[in-house]
């Protein structure tokens, strides 16, 4: 299979402080692939240059081919490679269904005047965009609370609408940051699960941050793992959890077990 | 038909669309007929005056309310009304040209002086962009204290006043020279423009381009990774901004036959923001409310002498205080009550 997703030699440096060092690693079609590391390993860091929020200082991130870093955050989007951010980034005075109708910026035919004076090709937008709006809010279960605004939500419930506000842009690969964080376990299986679905059912790649390692190893085909901005292992979950320079790390820092 | 509403329910929305449909038929009555026979018959025609300059004030003030809507206080609109009340000055003085041609010129000028600035400045945001627009009222003085082509000081006064637009032969408007009510003229005027961009505003903020104002407003990061164009989309808005804002000024410079470097100053820039505020930022017709209310609200308390301003500034803060989003949300609260 090839790559769909290509890291090479990806190195970010704010001032005298190296964020992610020569970062190299593949993400293939339709797989879930998690970088994973300690509180400033620079996964946060690694994920906006790929959504082109910040620029490289050196090596490039390509697409089906073509390099997309350094570019502009909606020309990355608009290529397919679209990231959630984490529940605090929402549009808080929309609805639900505001919010992924209004997302679906991309899948727009008709011209901003076109939707002013009404055109032919705005008015089957709307309609197009409201359907499928209300098949996405089905689809991830937020059928109940359509019509409440993003502010009202409980954390579960926005970690969903950012997937379904992701998912509304049609995505080929869906950048997850830090799904999982401040879930507790059932909450962290239910997203697990919405995770997958998404991958299995819409056929939408997964690149995913975390913090905590118990909670991407029942979901990830792949895990990637950060230290210092080093790359320090690449593998299959069982590979990572015996991986001696992971546990080292892990065990380096004070705030999290391996969680095995 | 905006896409957010449809998602309310259609019951309560329907409801309102006939209040809206009626409330708009009696605003239009009471604008184009009822208010010209109160003038005519209590002989107050200096209302006129007063009317007519609220209308374009509300029009530029269009402007700035949009630029609320994508999250950026923008206190430089006198900028572009001076820009505007100048271009149709110069092109009607100097060229010869029609005023009527020279309006939407003005507008257009000052919507292409906006994108030029707005590709930097539109960058900044809150207090920031807040600081650079007031300076830009300042600099636009300036240059037109500065450059031959505005006159200086001296400004550009005797302009002509409208001349007749006809189509074949038929009198589309009449040279407002030759009239014995000008001032009923350039009333209807205006009234017909603020009806236009109102009407306009409204259009604009219940399509897509205002749900993505919206967007914006709320969140540019994720505007931004839902594949939206931001930096486009803000200078689009502040060149309708502009826009409305070059047409009220071009209008005042014709009602009052002559520009001056201060025609419009901070004072005014900062004037058609607070008339934003007092009206509700959340309501599209706010701005024409929040117009009238600061500009009557300003004349009564001319009796108050010196200390006008004091008792001004006093009131509006009060009024922020207890009515944060705007007088228009009085209006709202009322009638969700009475929807539950
Ligand atoms: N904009 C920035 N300027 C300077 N240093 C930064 C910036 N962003 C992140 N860093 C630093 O880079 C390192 C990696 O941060 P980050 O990518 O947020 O880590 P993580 O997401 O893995 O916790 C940290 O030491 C952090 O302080
Ligand atoms: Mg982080």
């Amino acid at each position: 299979m090839s790559a769909l997703l290509e890291f090479r030699g990806v190195t970010k440096r704010f001032g005298g402080l190296t964020a992610n060092h020569n970062i190299t690693f593949d993400v293939a079609e339709n797989e879930i692939v998690s970088v994973i590391g300690p509180n400033g390993a620079g996964k946060s860091t690694l994920f906006k240059m790929i959504s082109s929020f910040l620029p490289t200082t050196s090596g490039e991130i390509r697409f089906q081919g073509e390099r997309i870093s350094n570019l502009k955050p909606h020309t990355v989007a608009r290529k397919g490679v679209v990231r959630t951010f984490q529940e605090t980034t929402i549009f808080k005075s929309m609805t639900v269904r505001e919010s992924v109708i209004v997302a679906q910026h991309l899948r727009a035919t008709a011209s901003l005047a076109g939707y002013f004076w009404g055109s032919k090709a705005a008015r089957a937008d709307v309609q197009a965009f409201g359907e499928y709006a209300d098949e996405l809010i089905d689809f991830l279960g937020l059928s109940n609370i359509r019509n409440e605004l993003a502010s009202n939500l409980p954390q579960g419930h926005l970690r969903a609408l950012g997937v379904a506000i992701g998912l509304a842009t049609d995505p080929k690969i869906l950048l997850l940051d830090e799904p999982f964080a401040g879930m507790n376990h059932d909450e962290t299986m239910s997203m697990v699960h919405l995770v997958r679905k998404v991958r299995d059912d819409r056929r939408v790649t997964i690149l995913l941050v975390e913090h905590d390692m118990s909670a991407v190893m029942s979901i990830s085909d792949r895990i990637v793992v950060l230290n210092f901005g080093e790359m320090i292992a690449e593998g299959t979950p069982a590979e990572i959890q015996a991986n001696e320079r992971v546990i080292e790390a892990y065990l380096g820092s004070e705030d999290d077990a391996i969680g095995v | 038909m905006s896409v957010a509403g449809e998602s309310r329910s259609t019951g309560m929305r329907h409801g309102i669309n006939r209040r809206t449909l009626v409330g708009v038929a009696v605003f239009l009555l009471a604008v184009f007929v009822v208010i010209p026979l109160l003038i005519a018959a209590s002989g107050r025609t200096d209302f006129y005056y007063t009317l007519t300059s609220v209308a374009l004030l509300s029009i530029a003030s269009a402007g700035v309310w949009l630029m609320f809507y994508i999250g950026r206080i923008n206190i430089g609109q006198g900028a572009f009304a001076l820009i505007g009340a100048y271009v149709s000055a110069i092109l009607v003085t100097k060229a010869g040209m029609s005023f009527w041609l020279s309006l939407p010129i003005a507008g257009v000028f000052a919507a292409g002086v906006a994108v030029l600035i707005g590709l930097p400045i539109l960058r900044l945001k809150g207090v920031y962009f807040a600081m650079i627009s007031l300076v830009l009222t300042q600099v636009v003085t300036l240059a037109a204290l500065a450059l031959p082509i505005t006159n200086g000081a001296k400004g550009i006064t005797s302009i002509p006043l409208p001349g007749e637009v006809s189509i074949l032969g038929l009198t589309l408007i009449p040279d407002f020279a030759t009239m014995e009510n000008s001032r009923l003229a350039f009333y209807y005027t205006a009234c017909v423009l603020m009806v236009l961009t109102f009407a306009a505003m409204y259009r604009l903020v219940n399509s897509r381009l205002g749900h993505i104002c919206r967007s914006m407003q709320q969140n540019e990061e994720l505007a931004s990774s839902i594949g939206i164009n931001i930096a486009y989309i803000r200078v689009i808005v502040f060149a309708i901004s502009s826009f409305l804002g070059g047409i009220g000024g071009a209008m005042f410079g014709a009602i009052a036959q002559s520009v001056y470097p201060s025609s419009f100053q901070v004072a005014d820039s900062i004037n058609f923001m607070l008339n934003c505020f007092l009206g509700g930022l959340g309501y599209v017709f706010g701005p024409m409310l929040g117009t009238l209310v600061l500009y009557f609200g300003w004349d009564l308390l001319f009796e108050s002498g010196k200390y006008q301003l004091l008792i001004y500034a006093s009131l509006l803060i009060f009024l922020m205080l207890v009515l944060p989003n705007g007088l228009l949300s009085i209006r709202l609260d009322r009638l969700r009550r009475t929807h539950r």
